[in-house]
């Protein structure tokens, strides 16, 4: 095992951050944990990093423990946290070699593992980190967290306000990395990332709702969804929270996602219920759940 | 949905030095729609949408939001929309009605005007319980909802939302979403950027920038048709895959 978390809790001011957290990395996983601000993520990525001492529970990363071992563990493992926190006066390049040094390496010696994501900076290595794109400081913080060759790669939200497109590539880059046998632990609040995750871990306020592969996750989820469009979507909205056995109504892209609580649901009574509320362009048909609707049952019921 | 228009833009061009970060873009908005303002980072979303409230000078082109000319009019422009973006939200250090007082203040209420908005807007929220809680405490979902009640207090024509639900939890963004629905259904324009895909399923039109310019401007349903694709997400990653 790469990362093992027995039962942490974090308060801050009897606020619980995180509540009693389990869960374990294997060796060369990609592991995401899934949930929006507020659930507790960044404090279990500092507990991770031996920057922030949880008050119960114990935990060890590469074999080492967080808090009797902290030293083994810093020069073990790399961390991009979720604010970036490179030298905005420095260069690209000053950056890098800052932290090769620190680390007691050269960006020679471990260039084959950065290079793939340097090249793509090169051209404005001189450039101060502060004047760069989003898009390029990214990158640049996952070169610095890599210079070192970590066993365990810490990714705290490296994708939120990110476009599709640079989310895309941000996830090819990680999968190249995992081959290289690196541990990674991501976390992010996108649920369409989760399917590229070997495992995750759905979090909602300190508290994990379940742990498995997202399509574990997927398969067992057993309740059916449909979904359904009219020419006014907010207005179907609303016909359908009066709908009386709705257990659930969601917009969901150009659908909205709809559960019933009822198991002998016919949706030929919801299309006639619909018609009599004067809608027009209807359509009914079974949708594939995905992480985000299991996320949000999960919450829903938690609520 | 009636035809006039609320923002007309032409040759809209913006230039720091030798980069133009807007580049002659030109569109116009429906009254009462709710128009999506996509691209990547760093295409030139914010910089159009700063011209557009007033707080930022076009080096060239044109544009009227709600009638007035950004150039010549900046501080009417300024009096008629609402805006929030996720970043800049409320001051956590003051209540939930102190904040509500505050930015009533700001947008020019009156006395009694701050009074009656914010029981209806407390009450409309839901917040009774916590109307006196710092907003600092709230959770992140709730302060965008907030936020968003509170740009429109001075009932603007348009409101400005700036991916205002970055990072929300899955259910809060669509009760926002249901918020940004009923305020359309009322007449105000929504306009409003996002990095969530789905979301841009729920705008009647969108536009598409890749590196300064207007690359793609439709409804969310011709937009699929015109690249021949299942989502919007493909519609995006084939806009701006291509240009790279």
């Amino acid at each position: 095992m790469s990362i093992i978390v027995q039962n942490i809790s974090k308060s801050y001011n009897n606020i619980k951050a995180v509540e009693d957290i389990s869960f374990t990395v294997e060796e060369g996983e990609l592991f995401g944990l899934i949930g929006p601000d507020g659930a507790g993520k960044s404090t279990i990525f500092r507990i991770l990093t031996t920057l922030l001492l949880a008050n119960e529970g114990t935990v060890s990363v590469a074999g080492f423990d967080v808090v009797k071992e902290y030293k083994s563990i810093r020069n073990a493992v790399g961390y991009m946290p979720g604010k970036f926190s490179l030298y905005q006066d420095l260069s690209v390049e000053e950056n890098l070699t800052f932290f090769a040094t620190i680390f007691g390496t050269t960006i020679e010696e471990n260039y084959d593992l950065i290079k793939e994501i340097y090249v793509q900076i090169e051209p404005f290595k001189k450039r101060r980190a502060g004047a760069l794109s989003g898009g390029m400081k990214q990158k640049l913080a996952l070169c610095c967290a890599l210079i070192h060759k970590p066993k365990v790669l810490f990714l705290d939200e490296p994708t939120t306000g990110v476009d599709p497109v640079s989310r895309k590539e941000f996830w090819e880059m990680l999968k190249r990395l995992q081959q290289k046998g690196i541990t990674i632990l991501v976390s992010t609040p996108y649920m369409d990332e989760a399917a590229l995750c070997d495992r995750i871990a759905l979090i909602q306020k300190g508290k994990i709702l379940k742990i498995d592969s997202p399509k574990n996750i997927i398969s067992n989820y057993d309740k059916t969804i449909y979904d359904i469009r009219a020419k006014n979507m907010h207005q179907l909205i609303l016909d359908l929270k009066q709908y009386p056995s709705q257990y659930s109504v969601f917009a969901f892209g150009e659908y909205i996602h709809y559960i019933d609580k009822k198991a002998d649901f016919n949706s030929e009574e919801l299309l006639d219920y619909l018609q009599n509320k004067k809608h027009s362009e209807i359509e009914i048909h079974i949708s594939n759940p995905t992480i985000e609707d299991v996320f949000m049952d999960l919450t829903a019921i938690q609520q | 949905m009636s035809q006039e228009k609320i923002i007309t833009v032409k040759n809209l061009t913006k230039t720091f030095g030798s980069f133009t970060a807007v580049n002659s873009i030109s569109f116009e908005v429906n009254k009462g729609e709710i128009f999506g303002f996509l691209g990547a980072n760093g295409a030139g979303k914010t910089t159009a949408m700063k011209m557009l409230i007033g707080i930022s000078k076009p080096t060239s082109g044109e544009a009227l939001v709600a009638g007035f000319d950004i150039k010549m009019q900046s501080e009417m422009v300024k009096k008629s929309i609402g805006y929030m973006s996720q970043k800049f939200s409320m001051y956590d250090d003051l209540t939930i009605k102190e904040n509500i007082t505050f930015f009533g203040g700001i947008y020019g209420l009156s006395r009694i005007q701050i009074k009656q908005k914010t029981v209806e807007l407390i009450r409309e929220l839901g917040l009774e319980e916590v109307a006196d809680k710092l907003v600092g405490a709230l959770p992140l979902g709730w302060k965008q909802k907030l936020s968003f009640s509170v740009a429109l207090l001075h009932e603007p024509k348009i409101v400005f939302l700036d991916e205002p639900t970055g990072g929300v939890d899955p259910i809060t963004r669509r009760q926002f979403w249901e918020m940004i629905y009923a305020e359309a259904n009322k007449g105000t324009t929504i306009f409003v950027t996002t990095h969530y895909m789905d979301e841009a399923e729920y705008c009647d039109r969108v536009s598409i920038m890749v590196e300064g310019k207007i690359e793609a401007l439709d409804s969310p349903k011709n937009l699929k048709k015109q690249f021949d694709v299942a989502s919007m997400n493909d519609v995006f990653l084939k806009l701006a895959r291509n240009i790279e």
